[in-house]
Formats: structure tokens, sequence, C-alpha cells
């Protein structure tokens, strides 16, 4: 297995990733890079393998072939005879803890009230202790403006504070990289301002950021690298004002034009 | 009234003999029958295959052959048979055959919490275990109370077929003054014995559900 080495910032290096489900081919050798404090935006039709490319990078699907390295850390690499394999579970989870998912499906803990979503896992994973996290979890709510829902169960939140939540509670574990997996699809339209402020409050911060979405305007004015994806390749990708002004291939003009 | 009252003392001995039943059948059979359950769900497949052979011998035979086999049976098992008393027996059976019951309820309700909580707790770093303990099975209880409130009540009414070894359960108890006295009135007091355990049983087992109510899913 071969050893990369810290280079020059990247947080994220996927290398000729490919992934099949069955006799479907997903992903389709892609390629991703991301820098220091970038924010990355995928986007793409449904079925393109957006999803499943940020799922291999956070281990919810694992890579058939390619490499990962997070922060300088392999995380997963090809070993003869062309598969590829994942460090060992512990190493893997050590690395994997840099990053923080948000679902477009929230996955909140139904059981625990909001202030204990943000507070298992630090207790749980990292076995700090509840007065020692309680101030930082308390002022992460206060940031994505939900401290007075704090003692509330999840099912008593609207779609838009439920994210909110989601996105505090992956930021409790202080995670360099956020990865958004289509975090406002599954909103009701009038909710999905107040996500999309607290990703653009987080950007402005320089979290590391890979977002898939639907949002074009969002990804427009916050990203600075869109990344065009269909039938499992990235077909084109650039600064968003390329990409969206003048973007070069045919299907990233029909797909552009469907979405307007 | 004086007749009742000259039941309820061997009548008591009787419900002590039951509840004894009970309480060492559900305090064993619980974390027993969630055992089998993760071993059923085990990726492991001759684990959960063998696990799945025992769930299906036990729900599949009658709890009374069951008690019969573990003490008559086993003591003629060659090399592993032992001799066991009518209540270390009786036990025996019962916490083996409750445990398989309990695994399925279990089974099922692990099964029915869906696939992003897994996902959410593995982003979070937690492992496969923190994550049963801390995500899943808390939930999982909300889900099985019922039918464990369910089967929990059946119990105290199953244990009466330990009167094949022998044993003076209530019940037991109860046919032996009837037999003796030539009335019927040791049944029905039988029937109010066996209400009132079932009672308090159904009121823990509401309160319980009325404390998994603070959140809805």
């Amino acid at each position: 297995m071969q050893c990369m080495t810290n280079n020059d910032g990247h947080m994220i290096e996927m290398t000729g990733i490919h992934k099949s489900f069955g006799a479907l081919e997903v992903l389709r050798g892609v390629s991703l890079t991301v820098a220091k404090g970038e924010v990355v935006a995928i986007i793409g039709p449904s079925g393109s393998g957006k999803s499943t490319l940020l799922r291999c990078l956070c281990r919810l699907e694992a890579i058939d072939r390619g490499s990962i390295a997070v922060a300088g850390e392999t995380l997963a690499a090809e070993v003869p005879g062309g598969r590829s394999r994942y460090v060992a579970d512990a190493e893997a989870r050590r690395i994997c803890r840099k990053m923080g998912m948000v679902f477009q499906h929230f996955n909140l803990f139904p059981h625990l009230t909001v202030l204990d979503n943000l507070l298992e896992a630090p207790l749980t994973v990292k076995g700090l202790a509840r007065a020692d996290i309680l101030p930082e979890a308390e002022a992460l709510l206060r940031k994505v403006g939900l401290w007075e829902k704090r003692a509330t169960y999840p099912s008593r939140l609207s779609g838009g504070q439920k994210q909110r939540v989601a996105i505090a509670r992956a930021l409790a574990m202080k995670p360099d990289i956020m990865l958004f997996d289509e975090p406002t699809s599954a909103l009701d339209p009038e909710l999905t301002g107040e996500v999309l402020k607290a990703m653009r409050q987080l950007a402005e911060e320089h979290m590391t950021m890979v977002v898939v979405t639907h949002e074009m305007a969002f990804a427009r004015e916050v990203a600075h690298w869109v990344i065009f994806m269909d039938e499992g390749e990235i077909v084109e990708e650039g600064a968003p004002e390329e990409v969206f002004a003048r973007p070069r291939m045919e299907r990233t003009k029909a797909f552009l034009g469907s979405m307007l | 009234m004086d007749y009742i009252l000259s039941l309820i003392g061997p009548m008591v001995e009787g419900t002590a003999v039951t509840l004894q039943m009970f309480f060492v059948t559900i305090v064993l059979s619980l974390p027993l029958g969630l055992g089998l359950a993760m071993a059923r769900i085990s990726r492991f497949a001759a684990l959960s295959g063998a696990v799945g052979v025992y769930i299906w011998l036990m729900r599949g035979t009658p709890l009374m052959l069951q008690l019969l086999f573990v003490y008559y049976g086993l003591p003629f098992i060659p090399y592993a048979g032992v001799t066991l008393p009518e209540f270390p027996a009786a036990a025996v059976a019962f916490v083996l055959n409750y445990a398989a019951y309990f695994a399925e309820i279990f089974r099922a309700g692990i099964q029915s919490i869906e696939r992003g909580q897994y996902e959410g707790a593995k982003v979070l770093g937690m492992t496969y275990p923190q994550t049963m303990r801390r995500i899943v099975l808390p939930q999982v209880i909300k889900r099985v109370l019922p039918p464990v409130s369910n089967e929990t009540i059946t119990l105290v009414k199953d244990t009466s077929l330990i009167y094949v070894l022998a044993m003076n359960d209530l019940l037991r108890v109860t046919r032996s003054i009837v037999q003796r006295d030539f009335d019927l009135t040791p049944f029905m007091v039988a029937a109010v014995f066996y209400l009132a355990m079932t009672f308090v049983l159904t009121w823990m087992f509401e309160k319980m559900e009325k404390r998994y109510a603070v959140y809805d899913e």
C-alpha cells in the first residue's frame, strides 16, 4: 500500500474512484481534489453518482478502485490486483472524524433532545465530560439560531430547523471538512433559505466544504469550484462563473438549461 | 367469607412459587433474547443460522414438552446429561423458551430502525457497539414495549404449566383445594390472584410507555 504524505494543503484527494452496485457502475474513475478552505459544489442530474462520491469519502460506501487521502493521510488505496482497500477500521474512523457529514434526511437521533444530539458524539466518541463540552454545544446552537430549542425533541422541529441542528451536530465534533449531501432537497422551498444561510456562514469562516446540491444559486455564489457530474463521470469543472456562464460541454448546457 | 380467607394462606404460598418462576424467567430471558437477536442479525451466516434453528425449535415445540424434556430427558443424554431438581429444570425450560420469543421481538425492533440512524452515528465516528448501545437499542425499547408486555403477561399464566413437574404453583394448589373441598370458589380466587398480577404488570408497562412517549419518531 503506497503511503500518501502531506502535500500542499490538500484536504481531500480522491483519485480514480470506481464504484459499482452490482452490474451498475455508479462512479467511473472520478477524481476530486479539495484545498483547505475551499468550497466545492457538485451538481448534476439524479443518479449521476455525486452522492455516492460523497458517501465513499466518509465510508458509507466502499470504493472498488482508486485512492482517497484526507488531510494528507491515506484512507483508502489500491492494493496489488487493482482493488482498493480502506485502512484498518480504527485508523479509518480516526481519519474520518476530520469530516462532518450532513444528510438530505437529517438523520437526527429522535430519542435525544436537540442539545443531546450535539453532545452524543463528543461524549461517546471522544470520551469528553458533559460539563466540558456544554458551553461549546450551546454556542453552536446559538450560532444556528436554535438555542431556545435545546430541550426539544427533533420531531417537534421544522425541516429547516432539523437541518440546522444536523449541521451543529456535525460541527460539535470539530471537523476540518464539512460534507453536505443535498442538504436542502428534502425541505419545503421556503425553508431552504435558513439552511443555506448557515452554510454560507460556514463558508465565510473558511470551512473546507464539499456540497452536493441542486441549489444552483448557492453553488454559483458560494462555491469556489463547481463540478458537473453525469453518468458517473466528471463532465466539466471550473470556477462557477465559467461553468454557469460559459459551459463548454453539451451535457452541462442541457443540464443547466433544465434547471432554469 | 371465612372459607375464602382460609384459602388465602396456601394460595399465597402457591403465588410465591409462580412469582419466583416468573421473575427468574424474565430476568434471564430478556438479556438472553437480546443476545440471540444480535446473533440472529449477525453477518456470520453460521451463527445467524444456528440461532435461527434454535428459535425454530423453541417456538415450534410445546413449552410443556420442553419442560418434560429438561426434567426427564436431560439425564439420559450421554456424557452431557445432568439431573436437575424441579425448579432449576423448569427455569431452564422457561428461560430458553421465552428467550426465543424475545429474540424475535428484539430482532424485529432492531431491524425497524432506519439505516439513516446507523449512518448518522457512523459519520460522527461511533463504532458499531456504541451505535447499538447509544442510538439503536434505546429506540428499540420504545418500539418493542407493547409486544414485550404481551409476552410478559403470557408468561405469568404459562408458569401454571410447571404443575407437570409436581410443583405447587398457584394453579396446582388451587386445584388440589378444589378436589379436596368439592367447591369451585378457589378457582374464582385464583382468577383474582392472576388478574392482580397481570394488573400490576399492565400498569408498569403503561408507565414505561408513557415515559418513552416524550419523543415521537
